[in-house]
């Protein structure tokens, strides 16, 4: 039985923060929702709640990293990648400090709270910050993975995670690489390129498709930068059309990513970026806003057909 | 804790040589901020000459203490200090904000020897000292950080949430000293945005508080000194200064916050700084 993604992450962090003293970690009244507080319970010492205070949260991180510690920021990704960017920009990025900002409830995953609460633009905010690794977790392994791998990686990183459930997509023995994307189902007609909870989502459209007759690959890149471009080129090469799927914005995330590769590379797949629209949400439940903004399998299901026509 | 006379008069020489030097290299390269360098020349100068743990044979030391230049626009005074004390040549000065250099409009930690932080986007550098405190204070507990801030950077509300927070975690190994020149890029900061009384401000968050004359090199020592005796309080030394001391025509105007000098004003500033006329 899968578990909500966050609760993955805030069992990561207390496992991983067990061996390493380095790893700290910072929240800003939010980590009863974060789950960093099953570090801080354990950890009280290396735990620094510092009220709702993004932006000197995330450049007290910085401190840490500029001293040797490896700190862990949490709070919500719509916050985190504005209010927390100015020290993200000038020490993670800029100066390349060892800080990991973990945006919590991605996408439309903060679904009743609302457009306030909904992280639509954060990939393509974070991706544009030269030296940082960008990640959106699929699954709880791959959480536990992304976890690790920031305490190992010396470097700035963001990982976005979904506050909710996603199927279990890997398991214990699923080795994970940074800039390379995971095929977790094969076909030749179209590809599906998504990322964190999409994943699953269009695994779902896949089934559907299969139904008609398509056959459809399915390529989770949770690692947005670096991004797998070969990957990307080989399923250009391979398959007829390519689809993107995220909860962003159309404007700047994977899609944007994905695009970036083709254009540079002279490639010209048929190409369907499925995300929000340039527009702002409302709030309702989870999966009546990903039908009613074009995210769930049917719509993107729908999305490929089209994509396949325009050839 | 006093100074001896002879050490006064050295440091004292020593601002006179950088405030000529600072403003001769503004001079020459026609960009950059004489007022700011101008007035947080002595606390710098205080700190890098006698007070911090620091080796420029060493600039990465593991025991040393940290210094944060928080307003990064006075980094022309930065970098006359760091070259003095030997992090890198002075010949090197003459590469301030040209293509390829080291030392960078603002100062970067990943280029130039004996900077502990980048700084430039003003109100973060509190928050990052604070970071650096914290994560030093099991390990090396003899170690400071000090955080010299703009006073016009106050108008930015993160360096209230760092005092906030320095206070909650009783981070008495940070002594912020704020140069309180009280004038700021548009205006005077009662103008622009009236900070009102800084030490009350800093003393209603729960920092121990000290001020001083920040242009006077005993003053600046004997408080310093004394801020390091704090327990379980973070310090704030206002030190008052005046926005381009020492040139009088820059004197307390804002106009000098980053403005090129022309040969007219340069000569007549040399004429005061070397105090010959």
């Amino acid at each position: 039985m899968a578990i909500a993604l966050r609760d993955s992450y805030g069992e990561a962090l207390a496992k991983y923060g067990t061996d390493n003293e380095k790893v700290v970690v910072l929240d800003s009244d939010v980590a009863g929702s974060t789950k960093s507080c099953i570090f801080g319970k354990k950890f009280p010492d290396r735990f620094f709640n510092v009220g709702i205070a993004e932006a000197n949260m995330t450049a007290m991180a910085a401190g840490f990293a500029s001293v040797g510690k490896i700190p862990f920021v949490n709070s919500f990704a719509v916050f985190l990648s504005s209010i927390g960017l100015i020290a993200a920009r000038a020490f993670g990025s800029y100066s390349k400090l060892n800080m990991k900002l973990i945006g919590a409830y991605g996408g439309l995953s903060d679904a009743f709270d609302g457009p306030s609460h909904h992280a639509l633009e954060d990939i393509a905010i974070m991706r544009s910050l030269p030296n940082f690794q960008v990640f959106v977790a699929s699954d709880e392994k791959q959480t536990d993975w992304l976890v690790r791998h920031s305490i190992e990686h010396d470097g700035p990183v963001y990982i976005r995670l979904s506050r909710d459930k996603t199927s279990n997509l890997y398991h214990d023995s699923t080795e994970f690489q940074v800039g390379k994307g995971i095929v977790v189902r094969d076909g030749n007609d179209a590809t599906i390129i998504a990322c964190g909870s999409m994943t699953t989502t269009a695994v779902q459209a896949a089934d559907l498709l299969a139904i008609v007759g398509v056959e459809t690959r399915i390529v989770d890149m949770f690692s947005i930068k670096p991004i797998d471009r070969e990957i990307i080129l080989k399923c250009a090469d391979e398959t007829r059309a390519i689809v993107t799927v995220e909860e962003h914005s159309i404007i700047g995330g994977l899609g944007g990513a994905v695009a970036e590769v083709l254009a540079s590379e002279g490639k010209h797949a048929p190409m369907r970026i499925v995300g929000i629209g340039d527009r702002h949400t409302e709030c309702g439940p989870y999966c009546d806003l990903l039908e009613k903004y074009g995210l769930d399998a049917k719509a993107i299901a729908e999305s490929v057909i089209q994509s396949l026509k325009k050839m | 804790m006093k100074l001896t006379s002879d050490k006064q008069n050295y440091l004292e020489g020593l601002c006179r040589k950088f405030r000529q030097d600072v403003i001769s290299l503004l001079h020459d390269i026609q960009t950059g901020h004489p007022g700011g360098s101008l007035s947080v020349c002595e606390i710098l100068t205080v700190l890098y000459f006698e007070i911090a743990n620091v080796d420029p044979a060493n600039p990465k030391m593991e025991n040393r203490d940290l210094i944060v230049l928080s307003k990064g626009h006075a980094a022309p005074m930065l970098y006359r200090i760091l070259a003095e004390k030997g992090y890198f040549p002075v010949e090197e000065l003459k590469s301030l904000r040209q293509l390829n250099s080291r030392l960078q409009g603002h100062p970067s930690a990943k280029d130039t020897p004996g900077v502990d932080l980048s700084t430039g986007p003003l109100g973060i550098g509190l928050s990052a000292a604070l970071g650096m405190a914290l994560g030093l204070r099991c390990s090396n507990p003899e170690t400071y950080v000090y955080a010299i801030l703009g006073d016009g950077e106050t108008n930015e509300g993160t360096i209230w949430e760092a005092c906030m927070a320095a206070s909650k975690f009783q981070a008495d190994h940070l002594i912020a000293i704020v140069d309180h020149n009280k004038v700021q890029l548009d205006g005077c900061c009662d103008e622009i945005m009236p900070v009102g009384n800084l030490a009350d401000k800093f003393k209603v968050f729960g920092w121990n508080v000290l001020e001083c004359d920040g242009h006077s090199i005993p003053d600046l020592f004997k408080m310093i000194s004394q801020a390091k005796t704090s327990v379980g309080k973070p310090t704030a030394v206002i030190a008052h200064t005046i926005k381009g001391k020492g040139v009088s025509f820059m004197e307390g105007k804002n106009i000098w916050h980053g403005k090129p000098i022309s040969i007219e004003e340069f000569d007549q500033a040399i004429i005061e700084l070397r105090g010959d006329n």
